[in-house]
């Protein structure tokens, strides 16, 4: 039989430093994962810690539920390359019985060879259909798996993570790392079978030929394993270094595109095309690394392989000359080495895509090995069933601290209790710790010692959604998502319908200019809320909170670029709508601090003043000072 | 040609340009990737060159078997050992050549198409700083971004593979095909029946390719934006505890292009399908027919033998096109897709009219003068009045007007007119005499300085965020300004305690800081520069009082020598001006100093103190508690 070379360009497409971006969170350079609580710069750098095994560990759990599927595709696959692969068998036939048979005038070989090859083209065409919709099915289920687990624990991190991994290297995770995987999985599988297939194949062929030509051969994948090593090291650091850059190519963009106003006011333009440009070419560098990492591996494993097949040829005909092999054995073998040799670069296109998805696992593993600051209870407790009339609960901080992690303290210890149903003002300077006093309640952050109760329960024994039930916090950004007035507004409540939309506006005083947008409840608001005022957006923002119908309404600043009368309608509402409900309000006007029941002052991380706003604003502490200057202000 | 269609028909919940999904464009793939030759042209010659080297190699790569047969049929069957040795020399000589070529493609590639790549990002970089805030109103960031990571990906693996190897194949094709006419031209055409229906299988498969390609990438663009909002919002997902609501929707749309991915999988499997099918068929045919042909003597089974080998070298150049038609597809609407960005018109840079409209209308000394200003936002509705309809202002030099109005009345978008962020559809802006409109933007940026309502700051440094007002020159100076805007803003004491001071970084969009703090940087990067003038829209609203009164105190004097316009909510900033102005109905109804208004204009007096009947009204709702 004749060659069946399948003339596929060895070179063929795939194989390039195609990866896309991934994103590899590149541990310390020693390649042990960086100290957990490592060193703020992991943020900056983009290198979270990665525990040893777990990329591979995040695989295997990825694809654990698609086991039959990928078998499947497997089967079809090899199935598919026999049919394939069939053609010298029939050409064989073709000569060796079907031509003698018709000549002595059988037609029935003929028929066999007709069906045979109709046969074998059916099945090769079918399971490739079959191979490229399993594989993709399996892929895509993956992905969108991974998709999801990213995203899931990304919203469970905490604020805390967030202020310092930045939106960009989120959206770099969940699209540029995400996209490298795929790329693993459709191209892989198949690149993987046809390598290790074939290998075999010929493999045993060539020993059965020759035990000698057949090890020798085998002898050779000792240089070339030693060629995949190098490969796979210097592949590996390409495309964590390439991930990195691209998270910062986009760190970088989408902060621009989210200030372009202050850009284009300030004038930034040229400032930042240069640094644009830097973060640009330090990708375009790692980029170029990666593909030329592996046009080297192309370059060694090809000479290796062609070396050796001439090495061997020579050899093998030495052994004729000598009498030691038979010449057909030589014809034969001579011919299946160049097959031997045929997957290598398929195995570096696999190899390339391993190492460029293995660099973005990293990465993906490291952010989702991160805990949440706040994590939800094991085994949540029930709040117990509020007063009989009275919607509010009473808030209590128990020996509460709070500090930040890298030191500093914020909040010394304390104690205070909101008894329920009173609004309870906060005042004082900035950096005071009024905020962190509505974040350890909101249970953005949990406190270094003590409890923080609502109804004598540890807010950390709530479960989400019990917490949000019981508490609720508006703050001054009141961030709109893209989407229509009534979907932000819902988002307090997603089960509630539009007429209770409506009823949350009208009590905050929102109706108004929302049903003289041009689709009334129904505008986009555009990106992050840009068609509507900064008072209009804290505006739905609170009938967001209004919706959401909490038992403790946390306010911070929500109120700060609402114009007189908007805030005095506000205040109207929350009037009826606080009645009887537990509200801190954190406020820098004290026209909503004299209708509280009761006010403290903060100082330095301590409550300093506490009373009702009229017996304070009649003493001579801070607030009666900050009493005296609001009313010279208002004049 | 392949044609195919750009209807989009992306059906998702997240906004989207409106642009991007207009529906039918029809226009062809190879049109749309030929828009690409400027950022390929620098590298033309290496482009070419390793095509070059690419046929060569797969020439190489054709005769190596060949002269491995003919080792075994001449001199190994022959026992003639120096014809050995010389084959082998040949195949140790053709084998490096191959593995060097093969290598010299890769690296006269690898960096020349990762530096377009990176000149087309940094061209989408560049462009897009440069494109109306009125585009970027509209674009959401996610499928920006998704054009310059995802689609220039694409467009660089065009290049790489798809470009050359559709030529390299193609060609081979074509000699192939002539070969097998050649050798027996009745088994070539059995051989080539296939064509004909395969290039309209390939074509139709293009056309929805593309589509769905589109589709697809458009998906990836929104998911994009409901990640950036997710972190952008974080405070208020968490603070609803809507995590799950959000990774709903988040899941919905990864759905979506699940589906989409699947459909592009169901067409890809069955272009490759048909591909091996009908190719193996016409296989299976002249095997048959050759069979018959040798058994009536009219073929040697020797070239049937190698008409079938040369056929069978053709498998995969055959099989390949389908994805490789796939990548192009994908590519095509990658570089439709970063086009229409590119496509969009900058700012145009219509100013500098020297002379000019200038002279006439010209005040001595001049300040801040709208006249008759009107504007209205380019996709408001048909039909809906102006968002300003008129407005007339004067602010005179080095005076500060306070710029009064109801939630909503249009005091932003006035401001935003000033430093041209957006251009009055009507009437003019002058400043010191000088029409903004003939000015260019850089020179109009330069004389105003805003702080804006949202103070959005950056992820670098306080001093650098601060810096960025504007102030040039050396070090030294650059220090003495800073210190000088903290000042004003009263954020020396909190900056000074950050952990490295001025250094300090604030973390994505300033998230890392307070309200109040980050306000006061923005008021700082604002006045840092020493403007003309002075664009501040409510500058104090996240300030305590405490910090707003010296806040003020130190402004004043910066206001002094300052035309200043200041969006004022209260009358503690309304203070800080000379006069106030009242916008209501798209137009300035008044003007006058702040205690002249509050007697005399009832509107004005029920903004700042909201009324005698809404005091009685809110009387009544506190003793309501």
């Amino acid at each position: 039989m004749t060659t069946t070379e399948t003339g596929r360009p060895v070179d063929g497409p795939g194989g390039d430093g195609c990866g896309t971006d991934p994103s590899a969170a590149p541990p310390a350079a020693d390649g042990r994962p960086v100290p957990p609580g490592g060193a703020p710069d992991a943020f900056e750098a983009d290198l979270l810690p990665t525990p040893k095994g777990a990329s591979r560990a995040l695989l295997g759990s990825l694809l654990a539920p698609h086991r039959g599927r990928v078998w499947a595709a497997a089967v079809a696959l090899l199935l598919q390359q026999a049919a394939a692969q069939a053609s010298p068998l029939l050409v064989a036939y073709a000569l060796d019985r079907a031509v003698p048979a018709l000549r002595a005038g059988d037609r029935g070989p003929l028929l066999v060879l007709a069906v045979a090859a109709a046969l074998s083209a059916a099945v090769a065409g079918g399971l490739q259909w079959v191979f490229v919709r399993l594989s993709a099915r399996a892929g895509q289920d993956v992905l969108l798996d991974l998709r999801g687990r990213i995203f899931r624990h990304a919203q469970d991190l905490g604020l805390d993570f967030h202020e310092r991994y930045t939106s960009g290297r989120l959206i770099s995770r969940a699209t540029t790392d995400v996209e490298a995987l795929r790329e693993l999985l459709e191209e892989g599988l198949q690149e993987l079978v046809t390598v290790v297939l074939s290998t075999l194949y010929i493999s045993a062929l060539l020993l059965w030929l020759d035990l000698g030509l057949g090890v020798a051969a085998l002898l050779s994948a000792v240089p070339l394993a030693l060629l995949v090593r190098a490969f796979q090291r210097s592949s590996h650091r390409a495309y964590r270094a390439k991930s990195t850059a691209i998270a910062a190519v986009i760190v970088r963009f989408t902060e621009t595109l989210g200030g372009i106003r202050p850009v284009q006011a300030f004038r930034r333009e040229p400032a930042n095309d240069a640094a644009f440009a830097d973060l640009n070419a330090r990708h375009r560098q790692f980029n170029g690394d990666a593909i030329l990492a592996m046009a080297r591996f192309v370059v060694g494993s090809r000479m290796t392989a062609n070396v050796a097949i001439a090495a061997l040829v020579l050899w093998g005909a030495y052994r004729v000359a000598t009498g030691a092999l038979a010449l057909g054995v030589l014809a034969a073998a001579t011919l299946y080495l160049r097959r031997l040799y045929d997957p290598i670069d398929r195995l570096g296109v696999f190899l390339n895509s391993y190492e460029s998805a293995a660099a973005s696992l990293e990465k993906i593993a490291g952010l989702l090995a991160q805990r949440p600051s706040v994590p939800e209870p094991a085994l949540p407790r029930a709040l117990p069933p509020a007063a009989p009339g009275r919607p509010g609960r009473e808030v209590a901080f128990r020996g509460v601290r709070f500090g930040y992690r890298t030191g500093g303290e914020v909040l010394p210890r304390f104690d205070l209790t909101l008894a329920a149903g009173s609004t309870v003002a906060v005042v004082g300077a900035t950096g005071a710790g009024k905020s962190t006093l509505a974040r350890l309640l909101a249970r953005f952050h949990d406190p270094s010692e003590g409890r923080v109760e609502v109804d004598g329960v540890d807010l950390r024994e709530l479960s989400g959604a019990a917490l949000r039930r019981a508490v609720v916090m508006v703050t001054q950004e009141a961030f709109l998502f893209s989407g229509t007035v009534a979907d932000n507004i819902a988002l307090g409540r997603p089960d509630a319908d539009r007429a209770e939309v409506e009823g949350a506006a009208r009590a905050i005083g929102a109706h108004d200019f929302i049903a003289a947008l041009p689709d009334g409840y129904d505008t986009d608001v555009r990106k992050r809320g840009g068609r509507l005022s900064a008072g209009q957006r804290q505006l739905v923002g609170f009938a967001r909170a209004l919706l959401a119908d909490p038992a403790v309404l946390l306010l911070d600043e929500a109120t700060s670029s609402l114009d007189i009368p908007g805030e005095r309608a506000v205040q109207r509402a929350m009037g009826a709508v606080l009645h009887g409900r537990t509200a801190l309000v954190i406020a820098h006007r004290l026209s909503t601090v004299e209708s509280a029941d009761r006010v403290l002052v903060m100082a330095d991380g301590r409550v300093v003043e506490d009373g009702a706003p009229a017996a304070l604003a009649a003493g001579h502490g801070r607030y009666a000072a900050l009493h005296r200057a609001w009313r010279e202000s208002v004049g | 040609m392949a044609r195919r269609t750009l209807a989009v028909m992306a059906t998702t919940t997240c906004s989207t340009s409106p642009d991007e999904r207009t529906g039918a464009v029809r226009r062809s793939a190879v049109r749309s990737l030929l828009r690409l030759w400027p950022f390929v042209r620098p590298v033309r010659v290496r482009l070419f060159l390793a095509a070059g080297v690419a046929v060569v190699a797969s020439c190489l790569s054709v005769v190596i078997p060949l002269v491995l047969k003919w080792l075994v049929d001449g001199p190994v069957s022959h026992g003639d050992t120096g014809g050995v040795w010389l084959g082998g020399g040949y195949l140790l000589l053709l084998g490096v050549a191959e593995a060097l070529l093969f290598g010299l493609r890769r690296w006269l590639v690898s960096r020349p198409t990762a530096a377009v790549e990176a000149a087309m990002r940094e061209a989408l970089y560049r462009h897009m700083q440069r494109l109306p805030v009125a585009f970027h109103d509209r674009w959401a960031t996610g499928q920006l971004l998704s054009r310059a990571t995802t689609d220039l990906q694409l467009l660089r693996l065009f290049l790489v593979f798809p470009m050359t190897f559709l030529l390299v194949n193609g060609a081979t094709i074509v000699v192939g095909g002539v070969l097998l006419l050649v050798q027996q031209w009745t088994l070539g055409l059995v051989l080539l029946a296939p064509v004909l229906p395969l290039m309209v299988v390939c074509s139709v498969f293009q056309a929805q390719y593309g589509q769905a390609a589109r589709r697809a990438q458009d998906q990836v663009g929104d998911l994009t934006t409901v990640v950036e909002e997710s972190v952008l919002g974080i405070r208020i997902v968490k603070g609803f505890g809507r995590h799950r609501t959000q990774a709903r929707a988040f899941g919905e749309l990864a759905g979506a292009v699940r589906g989409t991915e699947l459909r592009k999988a169901r067409l890809l499997a069955a272009i490759w399908g048909v591909n091996t099918l009908l190719p193996e068929l016409a296989l299976g045919a002249a095997l048959v027919l050759g069979t018959v042909q040798v058994a009536d003597g009219q073929l040697s089974a020797g070239t049937l033998v190698a008409f079938l080998s040369t056929a069978l070298a053709l498998r995969w150049p055959v099989d390949s096109i389908g994805f490789l038609l796939a990548m192009s597809s994908a590519a095509a609407t990658a570089a439709d897709r970063y086009f229409e960005v590119l496509d969009e018109p900058p700012v145009a840079e219509d100013g500098a009219a020297p002379g000019g409209r200038t002279a006439d209308g010209e005040q001595p000394g001049g300040g801040l003068v709208f006249e008759g200003v009107e504007f209205r936002y380019p996709d408001a509705p048909p039909g809906s009045p102006p968002t300003l309809r008129g407005v007339d202002l004067h602010v005179r030099p080095g005076e500060t007007m306070a710029l009064v109005g109801a939630t909503g009345s249009g005091k932003t978008t006035l401001t935003a007119l000033v430093p041209r962020l957006y251009d009055p559809t009507a009437g003019r802006i002058t400043l010191d005499g000088r029409d903004l409109a003939t000015l260019t933007r850089e020179e109009a940026r330069t004389l105003v300085a805003v702080a804006f309502e949202e103070p959005t700051l950056f992820s670098t440094t306080v001093a650098e965020n601060v810096l960025m007002g504007g102030a040039d020159g050396p070090a030294a100076e650059r220090a003495a300004a800073l210190r000088r805007a903290l000042r004003v803003a009263q954020a020396e004491e909190f900056v000074a305690a950050l952990p490295q001071g001025t250094a300090t970084g604030v973390g994505e969009q300033g998230m890392t800081l307070s309200g109040g703090q980050r306000q006061r940087l923005a008021l700082a990067r604002a006045v840092v520069g020493r403007p003309r003038c002075l664009i501040l829209d409510d500058p104090l609203s996240a300030l305590d009082v405490h910090t707003e009164a010296r806040v003020e105190a130190a402004l004043r004097e910066v206001l002094a020598s300052t035309t200043a316009l200041v969006v004022a909510h209260r009358p503690s900033t309304v203070l800080l001006a000379d006069r106030v102005a009242l916008l209501s109905g798209g137009r300035i109804v008044a003007v006058g100093t702040h205690h002249q208004l509050l007697r005399e204009n009832a509107q004005y007096a029920a903004l700042m103190s909201g009324g005698p009947a809404r005091a009685t009204e809110r009387h009544e709702g506190e003793d309501g508690r």
